[in-house]
C-alpha cells in the first residue's frame, strides 16, 4: 500500500493505493491521524484500493471517530465495489460519509 | 481435495494465497468476488496466528475442494490451538453510531455474511473451521 499525502485549502486528501489489510491497515490508521493533527477535514481517495479487511475498516471508524471528535469531517471517494460491499455489510455505509 | 500447512504467523499469509491461487485456476470469479475470499481467508487466518497459540506459533492446516451440484468452493481451516469456537462470538450492532462502535468485532462477522456456510467443530484436539460459496 502506498499514501501520497495532497494539501488543499482546508483539507488534506490521501490518495491510497494498493490492499487495505492486516498488515498496512496501522500506516493507514497512523496517516489518518497525522492528517487530522493538521486539518478538520479529511478526503480519503481510494480509486486505487481494490481490497480491505477488518483491519482497514478499524482505521476508518477511528478516523471517524476521530473526525466527529475535533467537529471536522472524513470523506470517502472512488469506492470500488468490494470495499463497497464490506462499507455495506459492515453498517460502515451509515456511520462514514462516502461519494 | 489439497492441502497446505504452514505456521500460523501473519507473514505466512501470502503462502496461503498462493495455495488457494493454484486451486482456482479453473475458477471463473470476478474481481470483486475474488477479493472477497482473499478477505475471509485473512480474517480466519490471521485470527489463529494472533490467538491460536501461545508462545511459539503451532501450524495451521488449510484445505480446500471445488465441489459440484452446485459449484462451490469449500475450504476448511484446522489448528491445535486453545479451543476457541469464533462462531460463539456475539454479533456486533451495525446499527450503532460511530461514537457507539467499538473498534474491531468484524472480522468473523464479515466472514458469515460473505459465505453461505461456516461451521466449527472441535475433533481430536483440533479446531476445525470449515467454509463454503457458491460459485
Amino acid at each position: 500500500m502506498q499514501i501520497k499525502e495532497i494539501k488543499l485549502e482546508d483539507s488534506i486528501m490521501l490518495k491510497v493505493k494498493g490492499r487495505v489489510d492486516t498488515g498496512t491497515s496501522p500506516e493507514l490508521q497512523q496517516e489518518i491521524l497525522k492528517s487530522f493533527q493538521k486539518k478538520n477535514h479529511l478526503i480519503l481517495d481510494f480509486e486505487e484500493v481494490d481490497y480491505i479487511s477488518s483491519a482497514g475498516l478499524r482505521a476508518l471508524l477511528i478516523g471517524q471517530k476521530t473526525a466527529n471528535s475535533k467537529g471536522g469531517s472524513m470523506k470517502l471517494v472512488h469506492v470500488c465495489e468490494m470495499v463497497n460491499n464490506i462499507l455495506e455489510m459492515s453498517g460502515f455505509i451509515n456511520i462514514l460519509t462516502i461519494e | 481435495m489439497k492441502e497446505i500447512r504452514v505456521r500460523a504467523k501473519a507473514e505466512n499469509l501470502n503462502q496461503v494465497y498462493t495455495f488457494m491461487n493454484e486451486q482456482l485456476l479453473s475458477v471463473c470469479l470476478d474481481s470483486s468476488k475474488r477479493a472477497e475470499l482473499d478477505m475471509v481467508v485473512e480474517e480466519i487466518f490471521i485470527n489463529v496466528a494472533s490467538y491460536a497459540y501461545e508462545g511459539e506459533p503451532g501450524y495451521v492446516t488449510v484445505q480446500m475442494d471445488l465441489l459440484t451440484q452446485p459449484d462451490r468452493i469449500w475450504m476448511s481451516f484446522i489448528d491445535d490451538g486453545i479451543p476457541y469456537n469464533p462462531l460463539d462470538r456475539k454479533d456486533p450492532d451495525i446499527t450503532l453510531s460511530a461514537e457507539e462502535r467499538q473498534v474491531g468485532g468484524l472480522g468473523i462477522y464479515l466472514v458469515k455474511k460473505i459465505m453461505d456456510k461456516v461451521e466449527y467443530q472441535y475433533m481430536e484436539e483440533h479446531n476445525i473451521l470449515t467454509i463454503e460459496r457458491l460459485v
